[in-house]
């Protein structure tokens, strides 16, 4: 009887998303249809990506509010770099860009404003739910300024392939999201990095007194994370063919909220990349589901904030003893 | 009945167990009303245990208490107080950005019909209350501006506030200076006036005569006797009190050849800028020298400097230590734990659940935390290498655990104490810290752990072991260096050990 409980709550989210796709299928025949499935896998994709930085930011017991900003300024630098290019009168400069070299544009501006927050963590001890909130304003306060608030369109077509073309029958942001994924779990499971994100967040003290360094590690964290972020922004504005000022509002939240759904404590140490990719797949469904059911958009709020409770609720009686 | 006083609470045949360990077995303790009753025991004794329980912080024991003749039994410490025992303990519960009337006000505010708080009334209550402990604050004071001392005063106002009949405090002098001490000796002085009872723990010895009434000893876990007239009785009492153990029946070190010096420490002083730090907590120059396949013990009481002895050695108060650590005979920089692993040092923790293990983690991926380098190429760990070394360890060092993957969590103390050893010994260090190796685990585990200490020295490790138990590390040291206020007050070799001049020593 233990035995048939304590599966059951170890494979929670699993159980969860089937069920799910069952009764989705049972009200709706557009449910379970290819079609359906890639739109839901597209959507989730940018999500995931986030996500796979917020849990191992999450697992070393920190939190990383400012992923949806890091976004924004990530994706409208790619953009910029790419429409306008970079001229600096003073030393008679003017550059452009490659698809290629504005993508790693994007990606040094998240990892940079990553490794900052880091930075601020470690060395100043600011806690990281401060640290990143202020890099929340910063960086969305920096899109406002390279943007000057208007939308940078027309990226063509090569830099479109990103977010929307396909590859071997599936879509391009679909291969980016899995192939992070796959190197996440190769990381957390099989390399010291990773062995050592878990000791740090599982208990500190002991991890410092095992020979850890403690602040590269976080520091590399949210570097990482700020990465991520800045690869979403990229997936994003390429979809979009435009790079939006307000992009990535709110991302922090649906990110968090899939790791949390996937099981990893924000106590630190404990969780997975495999359960924040349940967590964002059960988010997706849910949404692509409610809209389907023709739900209103205020009651999926509702619905999807009760759902976050439900899955804290069940992990509290997994792990029942810690705080 | 002794003297003609009254006993005002009484414990019969206290029993307290934690998980396999036995704190307390069959204890009778008597508090003599209007008396300052002091308990003596070393660490470990279980007097804090006998405390907590006395005060209801523990509810399920075996025994039975009785307050003024009536059987009571406390399920929290607030029904221990509307009886009347308050218990002061050593780290004070106070909130320091409230002030002092609001803290002994603390869930029990006195409110206006309105439910409105009732500053006024509650101001002029605390202000009597200090005024009758001969203190001078302002009720209005916040408490964080107040020196431990004075806190340690406001501790006392709220248990009378409740008209407690029996005062419990637990090492009150450990945190403060001479006058406050003195200061806070006149207060229980003034309270035994008011009819108030003592029951009052420590092992500063000196300055228990100044007020003590009656002796009580504790000595591992049972009561051990009592000296009912403390103006008679001599320090060489309360030691023969207090020590007395023999552990030596159940170990005795092996005599293992020595070899050259492995470590050297020279004139080593730590600086603590904390301004709540008493002076105790410093290290003042402290010496010695450690060879292959010697054990040395640091003894010493709480408070002694034990723990930051090791804790510097290990690099982890680099900034504020001078002095020189040379190992095998060539001066070392420890700026960190990194540098003190990479010359060959390990420390073991005496908390293993806070310090020592990541308790989620499996038992191999504890093992393996400190020498990842050792079984990792290119950043990917060999999983294969990492179960080999921690089923090695679980053979040699006989962790009893059905896998490898076992979670450290699920341990008993004993096999968690094995996995932090397995930890460090996978580094292959030249030096190995114990700080309380045994703390906490059953009396097999105790022995387990002894005999790899004498394995590990024949093996020609350095160890220092730390230990506040006496017969402990008179049983395991081929030599004992004694602290007390952190200096060493005194050395001893095996041979000239003896219980009564170390304890001396130890409070000096």
């Amino acid at each position: 009887m233990n035995q048939i409980k304590n599966t059951l709550l170890r494979f929670q989210s699993i159980i969860a998303l089937v069920a799910l796709c069952i009764v989705l299928t049972l009200l709706s025949d557009k449910f379970l249809t290819p079609e359906n499935g890639w739109n839901i896998m597209r959507q989730i994709s940018i999500n995931v990506c986030i996500s796979v930085g917020m849990t191992l930011v999450i697992l070393t017991r920190g939190i990383d509010l400012s992923v949806g900003s890091i976004l924004a300024f990530s994706g409208a630098v790619t953009a910029g770099l790419l429409k306008y290019g970079v001229e600096l009168p003073a030393f008679n400069v003017f550059m452009e860009f490659t698809v290629f070299g504005a993508i790693l544009g994007g990606l040094l501006v998240g990892g940079c404003l990553g490794t900052f927050n880091g930075w601020m963590i470690t060395r100043f001890k600011v806690p990281p739910f401060v640290a990143t909130l202020a890099m929340l304003t910063i960086a969305r306060g920096a899109t406002m300024l390279w943007t000057g608030g208007f939308p940078i369109t027309g990226l063509g077509t090569t830099f479109a392939f990103i977010g929307t073309g396909w590859f071997l029958g599936i879509p391009m942001p679909v291969w980016i999201m899995a192939v992070l994924v796959g190197l996440a779990m190769f990381v957390t499971h099989k390399m010291v990095f990773g062995r050592y994100i878990y000791a740090v967040g599982g208990n500190e003290s002991a991890a410092r007194l095992s020979g850890i360094d403690i602040k590269k590690i976080k520091v590399w964290v949210y570097a990482l994370a700020g990465i991520l972020a800045a690869v979403g922004g990229i997936m994003l504005t390429s979809r979009l063919d435009s790079a939006q000022p307000n992009a990535g509002m709110s991302y922090e939240l649906d990110s968090i909220a899939a790791v949390v759904i996937g099981g990893t404590s924000l106590s630190g140490g404990r969780g997975s990349i495999m359960g924040t990719v349940q967590g964002a797949l059960i988010i997706g469904v849910l949404n692509s589901g409610l809209v389907l059911l023709n739900v209103s958009p205020f009651w999926q709020q509702i619905i999807k904030g009760f759902v976050i409770l439900i899955a804290v609720i069940l992990d509290r009686l997994n792990h029942p003893n810690e705080d | 009945m002794n003297n003609g006083s009254n006993i005002i609470f009484e414990a019969k045949g206290i029993t307290k167990r934690f998980g396999g360990v036995t704190a307390l077995e069959d204890v009778d303790l008597q508090v003599h009303e209007g008396k300052v009753n002091v308990v003596v025991g070393e660490n470990g004794a279980g007097k804090s245990t006998l405390m907590k329980i006395l005060s209801g912080v523990y509810a399920d024991y075996g025994g039975q208490l009785f307050f003024k003749g009536e059987a009571v039994h406390f399920n929290n410490p607030k029904e221990a107080m509307a009886q009347g025992i308050a218990i002061i303990h050593q780290e004070l519960n106070l909130i320091p950005y409230l002030t002092i009337s609001e803290n002994i006000f603390l869930g029990r505010e006195i409110r206006t019909p309105l439910g409105v708080l009732n500053t006024k009334q509650m101001h002029s209550k605390t202000q009597a209350l200090l005024t009758r402990l001969n203190c001078h604050l302002s009720p209005n004071t916040l408490v964080g501006a107040l020196k431990v001392g004075e806190q340690q005063l406001v501790e006392i106002a709220k248990a009378l506030l409740e008209e407690a009949k029996v005062v419990i405090m637990d090492e009150p002098t450990s945190a403060i200076s001479d006058t406050e001490v003195a200061t806070l000796f006149n207060i229980i002085r003034a309270l035994k006036e008011q009819d108030v009872s003592l029951l009052y723990i420590s092992h500063k010895l000196d300055e228990l005569f100044q007020i003590a009434d009656r002796f009580i000893g504790l000595r591992d876990g049972k009561m051990v006797g009592t000296l009912e007239q403390a103006a008679k009785a001599t320090k060489e009492d309360l030691i023969r009190l207090m020590v007395g153990r023999d552990l030596k029946h159940l170990f005795k070190k092996e005599a293992v050849p020595m070899g050259a010096e492995i470590l050297r420490v020279e004139n080593l002083n730590l600086r603590i800028n904390k301004a709540h730090q008493a002076s105790a907590h410093r290290l003042k120059n402290i010496h010695f020298k450690l060879r292959k396949g010697e054990v040395l013990g640091i003894f010493g009481l709480m408070g002694a400097g034990r723990t930051e002895l090791l804790e510097t050695l290990f690099g982890l108060h680099a900034k504020d230590m001078t002095g020189s650590i040379s190992i095998a005979s060539e001066q070392v920089h420890i700026r960190s734990v990194m540098d003190a692993i990479a010359h060959g040092m390990a420390l073991v923790p005496e908390d293993r659940k806070e310090d020592g293990l990541v308790l989620q983690m499996e038992i191999a991926k504890n093992v393996s935390l400190a020498s990842m380098g050792k079984i990792t190429k290119n950043g990917v760990i060999n999983a294969k290498s990492e179960m080999t070394l921690a089923k090695k360890f679980i053979e040699t060092l006989h962790i009893r655990t059905p896998s490898e993957r076992q979670h450290a969590k699920n341990l008993s103390g004993g096999n968690q104490q094995k996995v932090v050893l397995a930890k460090w010994l996978a580094t292959h260090p030249k030096v190995l810290f114990l700080d309380e190796p045994t703390r906490g685990i059953d009396i097999n585990a105790k022995n387990e752990i002894y005999h790899l200490i004498n394995a590990l020295a024949k093996k020609g490790l350095g160890l220092v072991v730390v230990s506040s138990e006496l017969p402990e590390i008179m049983a395991i040291s081929d030599r004992i260096l004694v602290l007390a206020n952190g200096s060493v007050s005194a050395e001893f070799n095996q041979e000239n050990a003896h219980e009564e001049k170390i304890m001396q020593a130890a409070t000096q």
